[in-house]
């Protein structure tokens, strides 16, 4: 269906207001695609983390140094296990949380991160690199794909690539998403500088990002170009940056949501959906 | 205004996406334990293995570091002292007693003591060990290179893996010994050892004395120690589990390059 701006509305649609044509259907399915990919991939991450928790700088996990971060069951007395949480060598006690948690029979045993929050939910390497090797390649065609089309079809350069009037108004977009107040009218229709700029943030930094730190782990791609892999501080620091990658694209997901939620759940849900987006006709003083 | 109807509506659909994801979850953790979906999701892993070796060359070397970067104290993983009572007599000679059995599909079969395994043609590098379970280390490895020693007993054509069988049993009963294998481009690149040296001494026990595989470009559970014999095969389908290692009998990868 070609993007219009005017829809028929329902005989009981709110007056003045309009279905929009927002997102077309490559974008809308890559979407839920990329949810889906990047959900089993940080699920299963945590999983293959949970086999050696312990983050490292340098070009290996031996260096001399200790780790950097580091999540540890710590035996506590007899048949006591401690949950700790190492950061630049400061402890901390994270039972239940990080490290130990009760399990069903009451008792506290030994646990990197909370069943719900890895794939599979117990302890399971070989099958946790079977989910996430196998979720990276949907990923990155379905990546390539959005790439592709986003060029192709002009997305890029007509709805994410911020114009002047953008620049321009990029303080006056800081204050209002502070104050929680969002575009109505004709402007609810694009993405304001600081969503495009976040946008962009993720698709050419982020994602590429943690991509890279995948391929610097494996040591079949690290013969590609002896020694690139020190480029990023050797393969451990890698793995590092991998792991914080992850996690910034966690928080990128919280914000986004959040944003979702705040300036009309339904109508954002929706038009990820079905592809449209209700207009309210700017009220006029 | 909201209306009633709109918010039990929302109510709804936020208690539904809740369960949703909670069956999800659980639904993963059901499909893991069948038999036919690891084999979709293990697909993922032969593609990556065809297209890495797409822009790999072949010959492709490893990193190698400096002694500055050397490991202090390289890491000893799985066995660190074997239980088997016939490796621990020939450890308590020094490994005078121990050969090198090579045989299988070769046209010249030979068993080597650990003088002569050393003079054969060897290599010394410096590279880094990457385990599966995210830890690396940093070791000097000294080696007779096993390309040298393949020339020697000669592989038949139809020839496609080298297998290598340890002395470390794998249950507390004694059985269950490890192994492990290669294909033949691994076997002939020239960073692939039959280490007897870490660090400038004899390879220590904890590392897998008196001879281990070095097989620079994949991961830690395929670098077998404490081998005893190889043996060259056209399949490894028989072998074990079956699966061409002890690792890859319990569901890990046979190859091991991510």
């Amino acid at each position: 269906m070609p993007p219009s701006d005017v829809m028929p509305a329902p005989a009981a649609a709110r007056a003045g207001s309009y279905l929009y044509y927002r997102h077309s259907l490559p974008v809308r399915v890559m979407h839920w695609i990329n949810v889906i990919a990047l959900t089993i991939l940080f699920l299963s991450g945590l999983n293959i983390f949970s086999a050696h928790p312990a983050l490292y700088w340098g070009k290996s996990s031996y260096t001399g140094k200790g780790p950097i971060f580091q999540i540890a069951a710590v035996e506590a007395g007899e048949d006591e296990v401690v949950g700790v949480t190492r950061i630049f060598g400061r402890e901390f006690d994270t039972t239940e949380v990080l490290g130990a948690a009760t399990d069903a029979e009451g008792d506290v045993v030994a646990r990197i991160f909370p069943g719900w929050l890895t794939l599979p939910s117990d302890r399971w390497l070989s099958m946790a690199r079977r989910w996430h090797f196998f979720f990276a390649w949907v990923f990155v065609i379905n990546g390539l794909a959005y790439l592709a089309y986003s060029i192709a079809s002009r997305h890029l350069g007509r709805d994410l690539a911020p114009s002047a009037t953008d620049w321009r108004s990029i303080g006056r977009s800081i204050v209002d998403h502070l104050r929680f107040k969002h575009p109505t009218g004709e402007a609810a229709k694009r993405y304001n500088v600081l969503q495009k700029l976040a946008y962009l943030a993720v698709i050419f930094i982020l994602l590429p990002l943690v991509v890279m730190m995948g391929f610097a782990m494996s040591p079949w791609l690290d013969t590609l170009i002896p020694g690139w892999v020190d480029f990023f501080g050797g393969r451990q620091s890698a793995r590092t940056i991998h792991f914080i990658v992850a996690w910034l694209l966690v928080a990128f997901v919280l914000v986004h949501v959040f944003e979702v939620i705040v300036s009309g759940f339904w109508n954002h849900l929706r038009s990820m959906i079905t592809g449209r987006y209700r207009v309210n006709a700017e009220v006029r003083k | 205004m909201k209306t009633r109807s709109e918010l039990s509506r929302r109510r709804f659909f936020g208690r539904a996406l809740g369960a949703a994801g909670a069956v999800a979850l659980s639904g993963c953790d059901a499909l893991s334990q069948t038999q036919w979906f690891p084999k979709i999701l293990a697909s993922g892993e032969a593609l990556s293995r065809t297209v890495q070796h797409l822009i790999a060359p072949r010959r492709a070397m490893a990193q190698e570091f400096g002694e500055a970067d050397l490991s202090p104290g390289f890491r000893s993983n799985g066995t660190s002292k074997p239980d088997n009572p016939q490796y621990q007599a020939l450890a308590a000679a020094s490994f005078a007693q121990y050969r090198l059995e090579v045989g299988g599909l070769v046209e010249k079969p030979a068993s080597l003591s650990l003088a002569e395994l050393r003079t054969l043609p060897s290599r010394t590098q410096i590279t880094r060990h990457d385990c599966v379970e995210g830890w690396s280390a940093i070791g000097k490895w000294k080696g007779a290179r096993l390309a040298a020693l393949l020339e020697q007993v000669r592989p038949r054509p139809e020839a496609r893996f080298v297998m290598f069988y340890c002395a470390d049993p794998m249950e507390r009963d004694g059985t269950n010994l490890y192994y492990e294998s290669i294909d033949m481009e691994d076997a002939f690149h020239p960073q692939t050892l039959l280490a007897y040296e870490l660090n400038g001494v004899a390879l220590p026990i904890q590392n897998g004395a008196p001879v281990r595989l070095r097989v620079e470009r994949q991961l830690g559970y395929k670098h077998a120690k404490y081998v005893m014999r190889i043996e060259l095969v056209d399949s490894f389908a028989k072998i074990a589990g079956g699966k061409g290692g002890y690792w890859e009998d319990q569901g890990y990868e046979w190859w091991a390059g991510i």
